[in-house]
């Protein structure tokens, strides 16, 4: 029995890695995956990739590209994930966007990942008002559909964080995904309204690049999501990626502990 | 159960990323605010008529009426709108309505450029500031449009992500408002994309078929037999339609790109070969493969190659009131000639995807019965790529 989301934020503030699967090829990202949990990361993102990710910037974009020219499927990320639950038990999420689950048959997509033990999904593009296209079917196979909340939710901070499980997904920036060197939403603002309505742990992502700003929202927030630079390294090193996503993975996990 | 807001049967909604879910709402008060404001429809109705010059003329094709020998033919000239295309009564709705929210800034996709051509012309006309995005491939394909949007003052982004046509204009469009909301208003160009969009486009073009039905029924005294029109992602074509739906004895017909053949792996017919699927903010049909990655799509027509399809005309297939028909590169040139020699009105290479079924559909009709087609554009901005196509390299 793998763990489950709620193992991740035992471990201090949580390290949570996003990697593009298939790009360099999908054994790599097995590969990855394991060092990233070598190197302190709670909880991994896999990203299913999608030809026309619309909230991603272009390191994630051509990531996503670079995989599906290489022949990644849903199924070849489903058997890579089977694969790995060989050597980890560590929890596991996917992030994608709706039309891969949808096309796939949300029963057939949430029973596999019931089998290969993902706890949970992100969807950036179902957003609230959406959630009825498949939140029932991936609770029946004990899928966590994690819930973003944005700098312009405003007023609907309280209804979406009210209704959330697994954790939150705070956006630090407007936009898209993608290293930024200064964020400047009132994040303090946001966890505080989050904090008033559920205990459900709240990791902030989008834009965030070295330890100290990954330090500075450890401070406000249950962890942190890093997803466009670990795709970059993979990007530069390809194939020999591995040693450089070890130390920026250890140097951002030791950065929030 | 599903989100019911902005849905057209089990089609529409509002698939996007939560960033911009708060813009929608407000974008939709807004929409419901000012269409019943006495003043912005005043305003808007002088701006369609003095600025764009409406009502477009429903003209009768006599000589291509007689040539075909059936169907009486009429064509409602959107190609004679300000700017040459339907686009602009959109894009006087829309940049009117953001200039009333409080924006200064819009920003627009554009395929063959008539879209973003009409908005950079609107931003200038309301002053506000204007950037449109277009796909590297379409920026080569019309060039001139991209000099005109360029003169109107508007910056264009040649977009260089995926497969650089449309959808990845539409995408970048997206990407771009989804970082920055607060002073920008992203004028989508057709019936498609998250609600309210579709509903605020169809709104906005339905003028065509209230004209439409108004000037048939002072010509010819009675309703059309079939009303036709191109769909790329099919504003023009729910703005021809629109009105005429309650009509159910006008038969409503959209003529699709099909590029080299709907078999042939180079189509943007949705219609014949898309699935259900949810992108660009809507649940649709589109083209994609069998995990749902979405497919590159091809038409001669810049504005037609698209993937998808707007939500109110999948439904309209759905419970069977439109029918859709592919119409290849071929028969479009073959029209755009035709229509060019027999009535001396160059049309627009999407339009004329329109003008090629009614070639087919005509002689099969009689010669009582009266078929509308909507065009939607003028052809100047095809003369070009036509030429080439048929082995004339001209200089543009």
């Amino acid at each position: 029995m793998s763990k489950k989301i709620a193992d991740a934020f035992q471990n201090g503030k949580a390290f949570i890695p996003f990697i593009t699967a298939g790009d360099p090829s999908i054994e790599k990202t097995k590969e990855f995956i394991l060092t990233m949990e070598k190197a302190g990361a709670d909880l991994i993102e896999i990203g299913i990739p999608f030809s026309d990710p619309i909230a991603e910037g272009v390191v994630i974009q051509e990531a996503d590209l670079r995989s599906l020219e290489a022949g990644t499927t849903t199924d070849t990320v489903f058997d890579m994930v089977a694969d790995l639950r060989k050597e980890t038990d560590m929890p596991l999420v996917f992030m994608t966007y709706l039309n891969i689950v949808f096309y796939y048959g949300y029963e057939r997509f949430f029973t596999r990942c019931e089998e290969v033990g993902i706890s949970g999904i992100i969807i950036p593009d179902m957003p609230y008002e959406e959630k009825g296209e498949c939140a029932d079917i991936a609770a029946r196979h004990g899928v966590e559909v994690i819930s973003m909340i944005a700098p312009t939710s405003e007023e609907r901070i309280r209804t979406i964080a009210g209704e959330a499980s697994g954790f939150i997904y705070v956006v630090s920036s407007m936009g898209v995904t993608g290293v930024r060197s200064e964020i400047t939403t009132n994040l303090g603002s946001i966890l505080g309204h989050i904090r008033e309505v559920t205990d459900v742990p709240a990791a902030i992502g989008f834009g965030i690049n070295t330890p100290e700003q990954a330090k500075e929202m450890a401070s406000i927030a249950d962890g942190v999501i890093v997803g466009s630079a670990i795709v970059k390294l993979a990007a530069k090193y390809g194939e020999g990626a591995a040693p450089y996503i070890y130390s920026y993975v250890k140097s951002m996990k030791d950065a929030i502990r | 159960m599903t989100n019911t807001k902005g849905r057209f049967g089990e089609f529409g909604g509002q698939y996007v990323p939560e960033t911009l879910m708060n813009e929608l709402i407000h974008l939709e008060e807004a929409y419901n605010h000012y269409k019943n404001d006495p003043e912005f429809v005043a305003e808007l109705d002088s701006l369609m008529k003095n600025y764009a010059g409406r009502p477009s003329r429903l003209y009768y094709a006599e000589k291509m009426t007689r040539d075909l020998g059936g169907a009486r033919i009429y064509l409602k000239r959107e190609d004679l709108n300000h700017t040459g295309a339907h686009k602009i009564n959109n894009c006087l709705g829309q940049v009117l309505l953001a200039k009333k929210m409080g924006k200064t800034r819009v920003i627009a996709e554009t395929g063959a450029g008539q879209h973003g051509v009409a908005t950079a012309t609107v931003a200038a006309l309301l002053g506000m500031e204007c950037e449109v995005f277009m796909g590297e491939l379409d920026c080569q394909r019309q060039k001139l449009n991209v000099y005109r949007m360029e003169l109107l003052g508007a910056k264009v982004h040649h977009v260089k992500s995926g497969s650089m046509v449309l959808k990845d204009a539409v995408n970048e469009a997206m990407r771009e408002w989804a970082g920055r909301v607060d002073d920008t208003h992203y004028v989508l160009g057709s019936c498609m994309g998250p609600h309210p969009f579709p509903t605020i486009v169809r709104d906005f073009q339905s003028v065509i078929s209230k004209e439409a039905r108004e000037q048939i029924l002072e010509k010819e005294g009675r309703l059309p037999d079939v009303v036709m029109a191109c769909v790329g992602g099919g504003s023009n074509a729910i703005g021809a339609f629109y009105n005429f739906i309650p009509d159910k004895g006008v038969r409503l017909i959209g003529c699709e790109a099909a590029g080299r053949g709907v078999d042939t792996g180079e189509t943007a017919a949705t219609m014949a070969v898309g699935k259900l699927g949810v992108f660009h903010g809507m649940k649709s049909l589109f083209c994609q493969n069998d995990y749902g990655q979405i497919d590159k799509v091809y038409s001669i027509s810049a504005g037609l190659d698209y993937p998808g399809i707007g939500p109110e005309h999948a439904y309209l297939k759905s419970i069977g009131r439109a029918d859709y028909v592919p119409i290849t590169d071929e028969e479009a040139v073959d029209a755009f000639e035709y229509l060019s020699r027999t009535e001396g009105i160059i049309p627009a290479v999407e339009s004329a995807h329109a003008v090629a079924y009614a070639r087919k559909l005509a002689p099969t009709m009689d010669k009582d019965q009266i078929i509308i087609i909507c065009l939607s554009g003028r052809g100047d901005k095809d003369v070009a790529s036509i030429a080439k196509y048929r082995g004339v390299d001209i200089d543009e």
